[in-house]
């Protein structure tokens, strides 16, 4: 059984592994946050935003051309169509409302590739609250576009200058931000990372995912269930939203993609599972790339949402007792699935997504499964790294 | 007996902790700036482990670690360099550091480790007291090691006195809602927070730290605890140090007098 258990664990995985000074934070919304979600007050402005502001349900495509080339039923889960561009918006619709609910008047985040920030900083504007966005420098530089929609939306961005000034260093700040705001201050955290219960929470708002998928393929093909679920993986709230109806229906195979960079063994790769060992990062006990010595090792991605040393919990305990497949992608590849699916349906997919993409190549299947892969981004914001990369 | 034990038996006021980042500003630092802190008349000695990411340190005490790790600190490297070290130093020492590098090192390995080389206590603060009990306390007792934990303006008064019943030598408080090195100053507000803990009469005597950075800061945590724990200021003197021995010695009579 795929369940977290009281304390926050998943299995060996989980936790709430945190400085005393967050202790009343973490107590706080873990006391709280289920109740909350399950009042008829709570559904009701989380249910019609969810449809009205973010565009749900979203669609299941049928991919013709796609499904021809492998000679499978192909499903794209159009995450990309969900309003700022990416399922992230899922989960910040959800945490805004039950800030509100506690009587929180500002909001922090930290982002990646900026889709967080933005989805954070436009449920922020939505709500009239408070937003600061803690962001690596050097993400701030590659992620420009999405740096302006931020400001545009009202939020301030905070560069992160510590470490190797991407997303990890962003989520220390944001952690260092709540210990010096404890009281007034909520932190939205984008991926299923985190201290409990964060993991939890996150994968409970982007559940809708799987939930959306099980009676939209019921109408397609007359079955819940499909043969495979195939979704990215950096922290991996995308593929926690779209495996978790399936977790415990051992007939769906769950494949988790990750950034395997300029290769697995090259030393510029984010492919957790493959190089990481057991420990602890922002709070959970998970799989992360370390050295011996238990010092984090800097990833590496082209898409800067995978560009993270570890994985959520849950999916840490995926991987360890065998429910899910892991397969790494390099970058080149997912460049290349990029240019494939924009030119065999029309959709140019965000660099984290065209890794899930690609992945059709490395999995065996038989003729005629029915495959969902979830399309969690739009691609507007990798059009530089598109650009520069160039092989179109 | 515990040398932090028999600290606080035999002194009740005004003690003062110094905490430094081990393999900063230079890798063969570590013995010399814990003697110039015993020879400059601290009375406990923290010894920080670095890491990657520590999340409750400011950018003070980030930078030591960045550097330390720079400079090829590690676990191994320092139970190297603390051995023997008892010949030379007989204040209490406390080793300060976050979990996964510990975790990695093995923690039985390390406690054992820390007891062979002789350090008395630990500050892990990001092992959440649940945690420490359900895994932790009777390995750290097997091996005789005090465990600390810290405490904050936010912490309630029902889990302060869980924390106090846990713990073991001291009461790390926390003075503000804040990371190391955020402020300086004690304000009013502090005060009260100050006042607060110390009207419960707690078992553990209380060392105050986070702004602590000169005489006049070290005495009024002082009237209001035990004592007082300096970490970002000290940094900030060892980094700039012409002679890091004299420099030490210097700076810690300047808050003690």
């Amino acid at each position: 059984m795929i369940r977290v258990d009281e304390k926050g664990f998943y299995g060996k995985f989980g936790g709430a592994y945190i400085p005393e000074m967050l202790h009343p934070n973490i107590e706080e919304l873990r006391e709280n946050w289920e109740s909350i979600i399950a009042t008829p007050e709570y559904q009701a402005e989380f249910q019609m935003l969810l449809k009205d502001f973010v565009g749900r349900p979203t669609p299941l495509y049928f991919a013709t051309r796609l499904s021809e080339e492998f000679g499978a039923k192909i499903y794209l889960k159009r995450e990309d169509l969900c309003h700022t561009g990416a399922h992230k918006v899922n989960n910040t619709v959800g945490q805004i409302i039950l800030a509100k609910k506690l009587g929180k008047k500002r909001i922090i985040a930290e982002t990646g590739a900026g889709q967080h920030g933005v989805a954070t900083a436009t449920v922020c504007a939505l709500m009239g609250m408070e937003c600061t966005v803690y962001m690596g420098s050097l993400d701030i530089e590659r992620q420009k576009p999405n740096v302006e929609r931020m400001r545009i939306l009202g939020a301030k961005v905070v560069p992160a200058t510590s470490g190797s000034q991407t997303l990890k260093d962003a989520t220390n700040e944001a952690m260092r931000q709540w210990i010096n705001n404890p009281v007034d201050t909520h932190y939205i955290i984008g991926s299923v990372v985190g201290p409990h219960p964060y993991p939890e929470m996150v994968a409970r708002f982007q559940s809708v995912i799987s939930e959306e998928i099980k009676w939209q393929l019921m109408e397609k093909e007359g079955r819940e269930n499909p043969d495979a679920v195939i979704a990215c993986v950096g922290g991996g709230s995308n593929a926690a939203g779209a495996f978790y109806h399936y977790y415990n229906t051992p007939e769906v195979r769950l494949i988790a993609v990750e950034a395997a960079g300029l290769g697995v063994f090259s030393g510029k790769s984010a492919a957790t599972t493959a190089l990481g060992t057991p420990g602890i990062l922002h709070g959970s006990k998970t799989i992360l790339m370390q050295t011996e010595d238990g010092q984090v090792v800097e990833p590496h991605s082209i898409s800067a949402g995978l560009d993270y040393p570890g994985i959520g919990p849950v999916h840490a305990h995926l991987f360890d007792v065998g429910r899910a497949e892991f397969v790494a992608v390099e970058d080149e590849d997912a460049m290349k699935a990029g240019i494939f699916l924009s030119r065999t349906e029309g959709i140019i997919p965000a660099i984290e997504t065209a890794h899930a993409i690609h992945a059709l190549n490395m999995i065996e299947y038989r003729k005629d499964d029915v495959i969902v892969i979830n399309l969690s981004g739009r691609g507007d914001k990798d059009l530089e790294t598109y650009i520069k990369w160039g092989g179109y | 007996m515990n040398r932090i034990q028999y600290l606080f038996n035999t002194k009740k006021e005004r003690v003062l902790s110094i905490y430094f980042t081990a393999g900063f500003p230079d890798l063969e630092d570590t013995v010399p700036i814990m003697e110039a802190i015993q020879a400059g008349g601290a009375d406990i000695i923290e010894i920080g482990v670095p890491y990657s990411d520590p999340i409750a340190d400011g950018p003070t005490i980030q930078d030591s670690n960045l550097i330390a790790l720079e400079n090829g600190m590690s676990l191994k490297k320092l139970f190297d360099q603390l051995k023997g070290f008892r010949a030379k130093i007989h204040l209490p020492v406390v080793l300060m550091g976050y979990l996964n590098p510990i975790m990695q090192y093995g923690m039985e390995a390390f406690c054992k480790k820390c007891k062979e080389v002789g350090v008395d206590g630990l500050i892990l603060p990001d092992l959440p007291m649940q945690q420490y009990q359900d895994e932790f306390k009777e390995l750290f007792e097997e091996y005789g090691l005090f465990n600390t934990f810290l405490i904050s303006p936010q912490t309630s008064e029902k889990r302060v006195r869980e924390i106090d019943q846990n713990s073991n030598g001291f009461i790390y408080m926390v003075s503000a809602h804040s990371i190391t090195g955020a402020r300086t100053g004690i304000s009013e507000e502090q005060i009260a927070y100050f006042e607060r803990v110390k009207a419960m009469n707690l078992k553990n005597p209380r060392l105050i730290g986070f702004g602590i950075s000169d005489s006049e800061t070290f005495t009024t945590a002082s009237n209001y605890s035990n004592g007082a724990i300096i970490g970002s200021a000290f940094i900030k003197k060892v980094k700039d140090a012409k002679n890091l021995s004299e420099d030490i010695q210097e700076y810690i009579q300047s808050v003690i007098s």
